[in-house]
């Protein structure tokens, strides 16, 4: 803590960010953390609740044993310790979207610790339960005035892992690819939606800047409600700018909260009140000690499939990917099944070619659809792939064949058939005889290309393209353009 | 007929039911009636109507049973003493509740209590105090008073109580019945307004410990509700010892002597009763409990904190009272809680919210806790030679209303024989063993977790040989003089 | 002995509103409470397990099975501010957790 750093001023020296992420995931399982509501997303208020999650006098909470074993997954997916014995404990504050004045959540003893994603070590994994929906209602005719809200509780008791990361992020950048990261693989682990707008994925960052070359820590502040990647990235460039500012200006970092407001881009400090963090923290009696025995780890392992990190690893290394497209594949687990699907459907698949044409195919979806939900199976479109490779048809052809085959679906071949798109090629004398008709039609062209001038290539190309429909293949022309030159 | 009906005990009211010698319907109404003219401000709930007869065969017969207030039970009054939950109605009903009825023991009323359960003279309920059956000027004792009042008087044949620490076994003693408090997790606390979760047990208040042993029978078990319940060794058994041949009582000199402010009336009812026990067969031997004189200490931590989280959602938001509608939100949670809280309630709120508050959590909570460990490990030690702990079960008789309202702190000593054993956990009873100055004197015989058949079975010989009579307190339950 | 400050820090954490009269007895009570249980600090606990629950019970755990919940009616039938949009209440202030 440093808070009273920074007192010289020095407009020369450069700053460099520290931060770490706490991440709030809900987890798909059916019921409630501790009750047997059934998850909901956009249904009426209050059609989601019982005596337990209303905190009714009497009621008791039960664990549900999914959420811990949703936990251990992702414990076990980010190479994290599980607890052998871990405890709940009660957060106690007052607020209205908590039923119960406390909310059971994991203190001391969480039931993973430690760990590792990328690039950033995680300090713990813990389960608790999320709070209740509190929707503002405006001024009411009560009483001149008075503003009211109102309490949802379809959202109270919906079981949460929190994760908390050491702070290993050096930029706003950096914490957005890594959340994207982390993202990918809880999707992948399929323990959760984790959706940022939806809320099912919720990241506050703790930020705080140093000299670069300084290994001390400074003073943090916790950014809330930056409920977008953008925004994440947003908040954290405006905060890490601010502390830069002060610091250079000779004034210190106070320890507080910021709310970021998503509609200016803003960050602006909650209210402290001085008794906001004595959440008296005790173990909660109502519920006995978590053992995660290994038969349950065992289980939570066996569900675990290869993560996205490591199909990255394979993706480039066994099948030569270059690293940012593996990547790309990788992370976004529905493309890498739909092209590994694509690959063992041709038995000389060339991956290289295949993860290409997988861009190819992204760019025609609309953003973020899942290509197997498309009317383009990975059987057709690893033969699509294949024509081109084989030159059976062009490029060209090769994508405005992609572009019906998502508009329509159906057989590559039988649609190169009846449009007719197959490949025009020397072979066949046609390509040989709109290529001289090229260079007859553009002399100028033509003798700048035989002078060398490898730039004049282009309208003479253009002219066989048009004229072939895009059916000849580019590097086809080119040879015969050089060939009739005699160059 | 109805004084002969009321010279039955609740399982020979079974007894006679099944064997068709008497008509449950009958019985309820007798009761019902009773209860209904409550003398004594036992009751905050009395049944109209007469009972859903029980099913055929049913192991309770139909024979009715008084609940204390903070038992949930659906649509009907459950306020646990407080104007916080006035006229809340749950929409479900607790556990054990649900047990009793499906055994055929119908729910016949609610009774008074202390306001969530916290004093030991029922003086703290909002619903006004409740008075002894055996001298109206006094109280008796609490928290379950209203329970241990209306079967002492003859208002109910057996009635639930919960016990924190000593709230079903204090009054028992007032009231010169038998009361216990089971093994922690033996009886399912789902549905129970909850003190302090880690020591709240429900239990029986009786007439005799036959009544006992039947009624904890069906009320024991397992329930998927409770994380915290579990399912006894053995099921438990109506006792028929006649003997205390080869019992080894211990007697700790910590919770025994005048030094430990024992009443010398209690102290010598106790004696008594223990040269009965001898007389049975019976060694008694000194024992110890080092780390009892501490137990008071502990649990006056560890109950207040508890309750402090567990009373916060009583905040005016989804039921119960609510003040200030329109002022903010924390003037209205403020005043919304001054307002429903009694002063015991405020006062043991504060002690809690300090206790586990920012800088006094180990000074407190965590040495309270270690203290606990202490006591449980004396417990232990003495249980490997003697069978059972003998105390008497409060240091004084009933006392007179408003005697110690005004000082907590004497009316926390009133626990001091009962609270080891609640943080221990392990079960414990009290059964009349005499009277001092008119006023019934309480024996408290406490065993190792799960033990409660040999309990129960220790207490019935004691019970046998003592030949208490309560009958003069039905007269306390009649209409006033 | 409790300050009245404590007092009054305490009651706001609590959320009770006490009159300045309360507040002074209680500090005056709780005080006294206080210094009795006192004593238990000069114990000797070195080594000593802390006791949170005194059954022998891990992993009470329950199936991932829905269970049927209550109409918004019966959740909402005994709210002091029932509004179709949920349980009313003034709206809290920013400073929310
Ligand atoms: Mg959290
Ligand atoms: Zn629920």
């Amino acid at each position: 803590m440093g808070g009273g750093r920074g007192a010289s001023v020095n407009a020369e020296v450069q700053y460099e960010p520290v931060i770490g992420l706490e991440i709030h995931v809900q987890l798909k399982t059916r019921t409630k953390m501790f009750c047997g509501c059934e998850l909901s997303f956009g249904d009426p208020p209050n059609t989601h609740t019982c005596p337990r999650c209303l905190g009714l006098a009497g009621t008791l909470p039960v664990v549900n044993a999914q959420a811990v074993h949703y936990g251990i997954m992702i414990g076990l997916a980010l190479g994290s310790q599980i607890a052998p014995r871990s405890q709940f404990h009660r957060k106690n504050y007052f607020y209205p979207d908590l039923p119960k004045g406390y909310q059971i959540s994991q203190y001391d003893v969480p039931l993973c610790s430690g760990g590792q994603l990328g690039e950033v070590r995680i300090h713990r994994v813990h389960l608790e339960e999320d709070a209740a929906k509190l929707v503002h209602l405006g001024a009411s005719g009560r009483i001149h005035g008075a503003q009211r809200s109102a309490v949802d509780f379809n959202r109270g008791g919906t079981p949460l892992a929190e994760i908390v990361t050491e702070p290993d992020l050096r930029s706003a950048e950096a914490a957005r690819e890594w959340l994207s990261l982390l993202r990918t693989t809880l999707r992948a682990i399929g323990v959760s939606d984790v959706n940022m707008e939806e809320g099912s994925l919720r990241c506050d960052a703790n930020v705080s800047v140093r000299p670069v070359g300084s290994s001390e820590l400074g003073t943090k502040t916790e950014l809330k409600n930056m409920n977008s990647f953008r925004f994440l990235a947003q908040g954290i460039r405006a905060e890490v700018e601010r502390q830069s500012e002060l610091l250079r200006a000779g004034q210190p970092v106070l320890q507080e909260t910021l709310h970021f407001d998503p509609s200016s881009g803003r960050l602006t400090p909650l209210r402290s009140k001085e008794e906001a963090h004595d959440y008296r923290y005790f173990p909660e009696p109502d519920l006995v000690p978590l053992e995660a025995t290994p038969e349950m780890i065992e289980a939570a392992r066996a569900q675990l499939p290869e993560l996205p990190s490591a199909r990255a690893q394979r993706f480039a290394g066994a099948l030569g990917l270059p690293a940012e497209r593996a990547r790309d594949l990788a992370f976004r687990s529905e493309l890498a099944d739909f092209f590994e699907a694509a690959l063992a459907a041709t038995p000389n698949g060339e991956p290289v070619a295949l993860a290409n044409w997988m861009q190819t195919l992204v760019e025609r979806l609309e953003d973020g659809a899942d290509p197997a939900g498309s009317l383009v199976s990975p059987a057709a479109f690893a033969q699509l792939v294949a024509m081109v490779s084989e030159k059976a048809i062009s490029r060209e052809a090769g994508r405005e064949v992609l572009d019906m085959l998502v508009a329509q679906g159906g057989d590559p071949a039988a649609i190169v058939e009846r449009e007719g798109l197959g490949a025009i090629s020397a072979d066949d004398g046609g390509l040989g005889d709109v290529v001289a008709a090229a260079l007859a039609s553009d002399p100028d062209a033509a003798e700048q290309v035989r002078a060398g001038n490898m730039k004049a290539m282009g309208p003479l190309v253009g002219y066989v393209m048009r004229e072939t429909k895009g059916r000849a293949d580019g590097a086809e022309i080119n040879r015969l353009i050089r060939q009739q030159l005699g160059i | 007929m109805s004084q002969h009906l009321l010279e039955l005990s609740a399982a020979q009211a079974v007894a006679a039911i099944r064997a068709g010698e008497l008509d449950a319907a009958e019985l309820f109404e007798l009761y019902r009636s009773r209860a209904a003219a409550d003398p004594l401000n036992a009751f905050t709930w009395v049944a109209e109507d007469a009972a859903v007869a029980a099913p055929a065969g049913a192991p309770l017969a139909g024979v009715p049973a008084a609940v204390k207030d903070l038992f949930c039970t659906e649509g009907v009054p459950s306020q646990s003493g407080s104007r916080i939950l006035e006229g809340y109605r749950p929409p479900y009903t607790a556990t054990v509740v649900a047990k009793l009825a499906k055994a055929g023991a119908p729910l016949l009323a609610k009774t008074n209590q202390d306001e969530f359960a916290m004093g030991s003279s029922n003086e703290n309920s909002a619903y006004g105090p409740v008075l002894n059956p055996w001298d109206r000027a006094r109280v008796p004792g609490g928290s379950s008073g209203g329970s241990a009042a209306a079967v002492a008087a003859g208002l109910a044949p057996w009635a639930l109580g919960t016990d924190t620490g000593g709230s079903i076994r204090q009054p028992a003693a007032f009231c010169g019945i038998v009361g216990l408090k089971p093994t922690y997790g033996a009886c399912s606390r789902y549905g129970m307004i909850a003190f302090a979760s880690s020591l709240d047990q429900a239990g029986p208040l009786t007439r005799d410990v036959t009544d006992a042993a039947l009624l904890l029978r069906h009320m024991v078990g397992r329930d998927q509700n409770d994380s915290t319940s579990l399912e006894l060794p053995e099921e438990i058994r109506l006792p028929s010892r006649g003997d205390l041949k080869g019992v080894r009582l211990g007697v700790p000199q910590e919770l025994t002597g005048t030094a430990g402010g024992i009443d010398p009336g209690v102290l010598a009812s106790f004696e008594a009763a223990l040269a009965q026990a001898q007389a049975l067969g019976a060694s008694v031997e000194p024992c110890t409990l080092p780390h009892a004189p501490h137990a008071l200490s502990a649990y006056y931590i560890i109950a207040p904190a508890e309750a402090s989280a567990n009373l916060a959602r009583f905040d005016g938001v989804r039921y119960g009272l609510r003040v200030a509608g329109d002022s903010d939100l924390d003037t209205m949670y403020s005043r919304t809680r001054a307002q429903g809280f009694g002063a015991e309630v405020k006062r043991r709120i504060m002690l809690g919210t300090y206790a586990l508050s920012s800088g006094y959590y180990d000074a407190y909570y965590g040495t309270a806790q270690r203290v606990r460990t202490r006591i449980s490990q004396d417990f232990q030690s003495a249980f490997a030679e003697v069978d059972f702990i003998v105390t008497p079960t409060a240091p004084t008789t009933a006392f007179e209303l408003g005697a110690k309202s005004h000082d907590p702190l004497a009316m926390y000593l009133n626990d001091v024989c009962t609270v080891p054993m609640s943080l221990a956990g392990i079960p414990a009873i009290s059964i009349p063993c005499g009277l001092s100055d008119g006023l019934p004197v309480g024996l408290q015989l406490a065993g190792p977790a799960f033990s409660e058949n040999a309990l129960l079975d220790a207490a019935y010989a004691l019970e046998q040989a003592l030949a208490f009579d309560g009958r003069s307190a039905w007269a306390g339950g009649g209409a006033p003089a | 002995m409790l300050e009245r400050q404590q007092v009054d820090h305490v009651a706001r954490l609590a959320r009770l509103e006490l009159s300045d009269s309360e507040a002074d007895t209680m500090a005056v009570e709780l005080s006294k409470i206080l210094d009795h249980i006192e004593a238990i600090r000069a114990l000797d606990l070195e080594g000593v397990q802390p006791t949170s629950h005194v059954v022998d019970l891990v992993n009470a755990l329950r199936a991932d099975v829905p269970q049927r919940s209550l109409t918004p009616q019966q959740a909402l039938a005994q709210a002091p501010e029932p509004t179709d949009a949920g349980f009313g209440v003034p709206s809290p202030g920013q400073g929310a957790e």
